[in-house]
């Protein structure tokens, strides 16, 4: 029954309703303003590209698990905690008990995990909203890596990481750099500027392409291909958008939130990992805020806060566009508490603008 | 007459003091519509819920194809070919018309941990259906929220039908829908009639039941109160058994008939 009242709708516009949409402008606009107030400030030089990229994925590592899990119906309010906890433990086992770093990096990893496992599998047990479960951990996991720290320290920073962990193979997947040599021959060949004095006269003031960088981009194709591609990616967007309707089809919706809530973890695990394996140091107090600036970048990227909507592409860009503003401000030489009027004007535009898109694609009035 | 593909024998349902279904009988055969009327409140959800597995009977037996079956979860229900279409739990708007139609049953190619969703094939195969049932989408991506009501059960029930359903539950499927919309799922239910399946059709309004049933069961709380073929009983009646019996002759009487 094809309705005479239904408009053809032009490929433009068909390519137009996507979630990623707003983030998309959000980037073009981000990048026209810096270049315009901040474009001979460095920003855009080698140095600064390194600056605010790596911010950017820092963002991005988080944020791809948050967006897998909301798009699957839920939050995680306990990233942030989690990733002061996995340092902590990660650098207690290697300082204090003088374990491999490889091995400590696991179980640091198995333990994570463990408590994503745990906080999905609260949720679905007692059918509490994910937010008052994983808020609750929140307090415990931060509570926790405090105590565990001036237990077995005395205090709430554990330096020495980097020395324990020389020369580690697990570690350096977390540390460094890659791509070295190409970035010297760039700096050899005067496409990038080298150091001119010092003890690392001659050197590329980039040195390569950090870890951090490299594993950004694998989580964000990962989650991008599972969300977008696989079997699976259906089922989260099922789970969020009707669990009662998906399970009537038969999708394991308890099994993928709980799936999620893991994965959340181990994106959390990977941040504290390569934040401890750069600073050469656990701080109880890392990842301080990092949940809220995780669903600031998914929901800036197209995702709904209900669930069952979103893109894996969309929060990566809105972690480019966080990390931009936040750097970018600096090279403005702004005032920095003015990132956070910036940011939470950007939010508000973001859902407005999103809750728009969505009425375009459903159709709703 | 063909044997029954599904039948249910004095099946009780129990919640904690209250019984919800007092001992019904009801079958299905292949290529009928079997109606099941009642007013809200007669059992009709209770009924249908422990036909599609989602609840078990306390007392009672269901028979599929001559074997004794117990259903534990509603995926056995589906795996013996009942499929429910429930009238607001159907489909999930914010997601394409293919993601749905295929939901939990993906085709996949590649291999490996490698595996990815066919969405050629899915495509295909969902616009393919949906014009078999005679709506032609504008694109198999377009969102499901984009639908109309009536058209929402028909991609449900084509989905059913494609993933070889044998008997065809549909949960008050027009309740909710305008008189155009109402004609077009009656006729998709002629057509997957004709098909041979069976279908049970639960409603409360006797004159979507009398456009395509065959054969019409009235639950009035929890009991039933008989089985009538087409042709043997007027909608007047049904509408009487379904009320109880003569309150309703008094209001109908002050309404002309119109209701």
């Amino acid at each position: 029954m094809t309705d005479e009242r239904l408009m053809p709708v032009s490929s433009l516009r068909r390519a137009m309703i996507r979630p990623e949409l707003g983030a998309i402008c959000g980037v073009i606009l981000v990048f026209a303003f810096f270049l315009m107030v901040a474009g001979d400030s460095g920003m855009f030089a080698p140095a600064g590209f390194q600056n605010w990229l790596v911010v950017s994925a820092q963002f991005a590592i988080i944020a791809v698990g948050a967006c897998l899990l909301m798009i699957a119906g839920e939050f995680d309010l306990s990233v942030g905690s989690m990733i002061g906890f996995a340092g902590v433990i990660a650098a207690i086992l290697t300082v204090q008990w003088g374990w491999p770093a490889w091995l400590a990096i696991l179980v640091t990893f198995a333990v994570c995990i463990g408590l994503g496992a745990i906080n999905g599998l609260l949720v679905i047990r007692t059918g509490l909203p994910s937010f008052i479960v994983t808020l609750a951990f929140l307090y415990i996991l931060r509570g926790l890596t405090i105590w565990l720290s001036i237990l077995t320290t005395r205090q709430t920073i554990i330096g020495g990481v980097r020395e324990a962990a020389e020369g580690d193979w697990l570690a350096a997947l977390f540390g460094g750099v890659i791509f070295k040599g190409f970035f010297q021959w760039l700096g050899d060949v005067g496409l990038i500027d080298t150091f001119t004095r010092g003890a690392r006269a001659g050197q590329p003031v980039v040195e390569g392409v950090p870890m951090l960088i490299v594993w950004a981009i694998g989580l964000i194709i990962f989650g991008h291909w599972l969300l977008a591609k696989t079997r699976f990616g259906n089922w989260i967007f099922a789970s969020g958008g009707d669990a009662q309707a998906a399970r009537y089809v038969g999708v394991p919706v308890n099994r993928v939130k709980v799936l999620m809530f893991m994965f959340t973890a181990f994106c959390a695990t990977v941040f504290a990992m390569c934040q401890v394996m750069e600073f050469g140091s656990a701080a109880a107090d890392r990842g301080l805020l990092k949940e809220f600036e995780a669903i600031i970048c998914v929901v800036i990227g197209g995702a709904l806060l209900t669930g069952g909507y979103g893109s894996v592409i969309g929060a990566a860009l809105g972690a480019l566009i966080f990390g931009v503003v936040q750097q970018g401000l600096f090279f403005a030489g702004a005032e920095s508490s003015l990132f956070r009027v910036f940011l939470g004007t950007i939010l508000i535009l973001a859902v407005i603008m999103n809750t728009y898109i969505r009425r375009l694609i459903t159709g709703e009035r | 007459m063909t044997a029954p593909i599904i039948e249910m024998r004095n099946i009780e349902k129990h919640f904690g003091p209250v019984i919800a279904l007092g001992g019904v009988s009801f079958d299905v055969r292949p290529g009928e519509c079997h109606c099941l009327l009642g007013d809200n409140g007669a059992g009709k959800s209770t009924f249908i819920k422990t036909m599609s597995g989602v609840h078990k009977p306390s007392r009672g037996t269901m028979v599929v194809e001559g074997q004794e079956v117990v259903f534990d979860s509603p995926r056995d229900a589906m795996a013996a070919g009942i499929a429910t279409v429930y009238q607001d739990l159907a489909m999930i708007p914010l997601m394409s018309v293919t993601r749905n139609f295929w939901m939990g049953r993906e085709p996949e190619k590649g291999f490996g941990p490698f595996k990815t969703i066919d969405f050629a094939k899915a495509n295909e195969v969902t616009m393919r259906e949906m014009a078999r049932m005679g709506i032609n989408l504008r694109e198999p991506e377009q969102a499901v929220g984009t639908l109309s009501g009536g058209e929402r059960q028909t991609v449900a029930i084509a989905r059913a039908v494609y993933f070889g359903a044998k008997v065809l539950i549909l949960d008050e499927p027009t309740s909710a829908l305008g008189v155009r919309q109402t004609a077009n799922v009656l006729a998709t239910i002629d057509q997957v009639r004709k098909a041979g399946i069976g279908i049970v059709f639960i409603t409360h309004n006797v004159r979507h039941a009398m456009a395509v049933g065959d054969r019409f069961t009235v639950l009035n709380r929890g009991k039933t109160l008989g089985t009538a073929v087409r042709g043997e009983i007027t909608a007047e009646a049904l509408q009487d058994l379904m009320a109880g019996g003569q309150e309703l002759a008094v209001l109908e009487s002050s309404l002309g008939g119109t209701v």
